[in-house]
């Protein structure tokens, strides 16, 4: 094995034990390889498409799965802020951004599957179903609160608003709130799936206050 | 010396072979759900298995022989649903709830023997086979619509007979008001009932009317063949104007009440599910749009139509339901 890969390796290994921080080449490719890795569930369901596997009934499948993981997306950028407050690294922040716009890449994927697959955009039926049904008006609010943050996830933003900023991306809360709603009420009766998200959910929010409640104590 | 003594345990006791072996699979299964579920993956639909499943798990040869059967004058006129459709997508919440469960968790199900038993407002007491249940009418193929209360729909060429033919045999007396339908539950085959998601047995009713009406069948077959596991084999009911839910699969007692019986999904949301279920375009539900539905197989691009006042068989079944307020009989 040439000497190079089996460094980078043990530094990759350090890295998670001790938090030693990476250098930007590496943290570069990290970043490529979580781009890649995010687009898997896209073209897995071109995939499925293509080799008409997308179940009985592809229009829910397509649904559920960009619902899903862009849910999942969600909870990866929440996840990032415990991670620091628990270990004190913090160089996993600067995926931040990228891992907020694929939920907010997924998310637009969920909603342009229900307009247009689900409802062929008829625009009647569509504001019935919002008005009528509690969780997709849940999961409507939840998308409508994403415009703002991916509007405002560049840097020239960031530099612009500056605390105000803040201030508006901590609507992700909301959202991640919002959006765990949307998938409680939308589950019939085994709501063993749902429950596990919740779960996670409070998990990233409980770490947060624990620190933010010792911070206020020291 | 050894003293041999015969085992106490009957043969038949012990666990078949292919359910102790399915029983394995199962907990590795779980094994290996536990590590993905940490990482929040496998219980994901999108991580679910996708359309196509396994040779293995499509619907094995049928063990029940069906007589043959006639074509009957009911018929949509409406393209079928495939037969993988019909056996892949399926709401049967005692083999998992996840649509492509039932499929996977009834392959090693036993349809035969099957006794079903007859109680409560009858003159008697009884119970008999599917064999013989099989020799009670002549079988005929009917091609109904199925409506799901989710919001999707199929077109399902089901071989049976009306269930008037079985209430007959079965001789209610005069106080039988309403017929409940009890499905089996099984902890042993349906590992589904082994979760508290629903009250078990699964439990269904129609009013004696309903039961009687022409259109009511209790199903055996599906696509010419005996009916397959996770359509609800060996028998059950299919009410082509009410929501899909109401026909509950592997019937094992039917009772005749004089009062209505509580069913199943009542018990689970009484503001969502109704005694009556009937298929209505102008009563919402809160969770899914009844005025339109998805029809099964139409593609990725298909959009919705327009969903039909008792799913289409007003004609027949309309008169039962002259004068009642069917947004509050929901």
């Amino acid at each position: 094995m040439p000497a190079w890969i089996y460094e980078k390796t043990i530094r990759l290994q350090l890295l998670s034990f001790i938090g030693k921080v990476p250098d930007r080449k590496l943290v570069a490719r990290l970043k490529l390889a979580i781009f890649l890795l995010c687009l898997i569930p896209l073209l897995r369901l071109f995939w499925l498409a293509f080799h008409d596997d997308l179940t009985a009934n592809p229009v829910e499948f397509v649904e559920r799965s960009t619902g899903y993981w862009s849910l999942f997306m969600l909870l990866s950028t929440l996840s990032l802020s415990p991670i620091r407050l628990m270990t004190g690294r913090s160089w996993q922040l600067q995926y931040r951004r990228m891992l907020g716009l694929f939920m907010f890449f997924y998310a637009c994927l969920h909603v342009m599957a229900y307009l247009w697959l689900d409802y062929a955009f008829d625009w009647s039926d569509i504001f019935k179903d919002i008005v009528k049904h509690p969780y997709v008006l849940v999961g409507a609010s939840a998308f409508m609160l994403t415009l703002p943050l991916a509007i405002t996830s560049n840097n020239a933003m960031i530099r612009l608003l500056r605390e105000r900023w803040k201030q508006l991306h901590k609507l992700v809360y909301v959202i991640a709130i919002l959006a765990v709603v949307h998938f409680l009420w939308l589950v019939k009766k085994d709501l063993r799936e749902p429950m596990l998200y919740a779960a996670i959910l409070v998990l990233l929010l409980a770490i947060r206050i624990y620190y933010r409640a010792a911070r206020r104590k020291a | 010396m050894i003293i041999q003594t015969k085992s106490d345990i009957l043969s038949s006791e012990i666990t078949p072979k292919e359910v102790f072996d399915d029983r394995r699979r199962f907990l590795q299964q779980a094994g290996f759900g536990l590590l993905a579920g940490a990482t929040g993956l496998l219980a994901s639909p999108s991580f679910a298995t996708s359309g196509n499943l396994p040779a293995q798990y499509k619907a094995g040869k049928p063990l029940l022989k069906l007589p043959d059967f006639t074509k009957s004058k009911y018929g949509t006129g409406e393209k079928l649903t495939s037969f993988e459709d019909i056996t892949t997508y399926n709401n049967y919440y005692e083999f998992g709830t996840s649509k492509n469960e039932p499929t996977v968790h009834s392959k090693l199900f036993k349809p035969v023997p099957w006794t079903v038993s007859i109680e409560g407002q009858v003159k008697k007491n009884k119970t008999i086979s599917i064999e013989d249940i099989l020799k009670l009418a002549p079988l005929e193929e009917r091609i109904y619509r199925m409506r799901c209360v989710e919001g999707w729909s199929m077109v399902i060429p089901w071989v049976g007979f009306p269930l008037a033919q079985l209430i007959k045999w079965a001789e209610p007396n005069s106080n039988a008001k309403y017929v409940e339908f009890v499905s089996l539950a099984d902890t042993q085959q349906m590992p589904g009932v082994n979760l508290p998601i629903l009250d078990w047995p699964y439990t269904e009713g129609l009013r004696m009317d309903e039961a009687m009406n022409p259109l009511t069948i209790m199903a055996v077959g599906l696509y010419g063949e005996a009916l397959p596991n996770q359509n609800g084999a060996p028998m059950r009911l299919v009410v082509p104007w009410k929501y899909g839910f109401k026909g509950a699969k592997a019937i094992v007692k039917i009772r005749f009440t004089d009062k209505m019986p509580m069913t199943t999904w009542m018990k689970a949301g009484p503001a969502e599910y109704g005694f009556y279920a009937n298929v209505n375009p102008q009563v919402d539900h809160p969770r899914w749009t009844q005025s339109s539905e998805k029809r099964i197989g139409a593609g990725l691009f298909a959009g919705r139509i327009k969903t039909q006042m008792f799913n289409g068989y007003t004609e027949q079944v309309g008169q039962m339901y002259a004068g009642m307020d069917l947004r509050k009989n929901y």
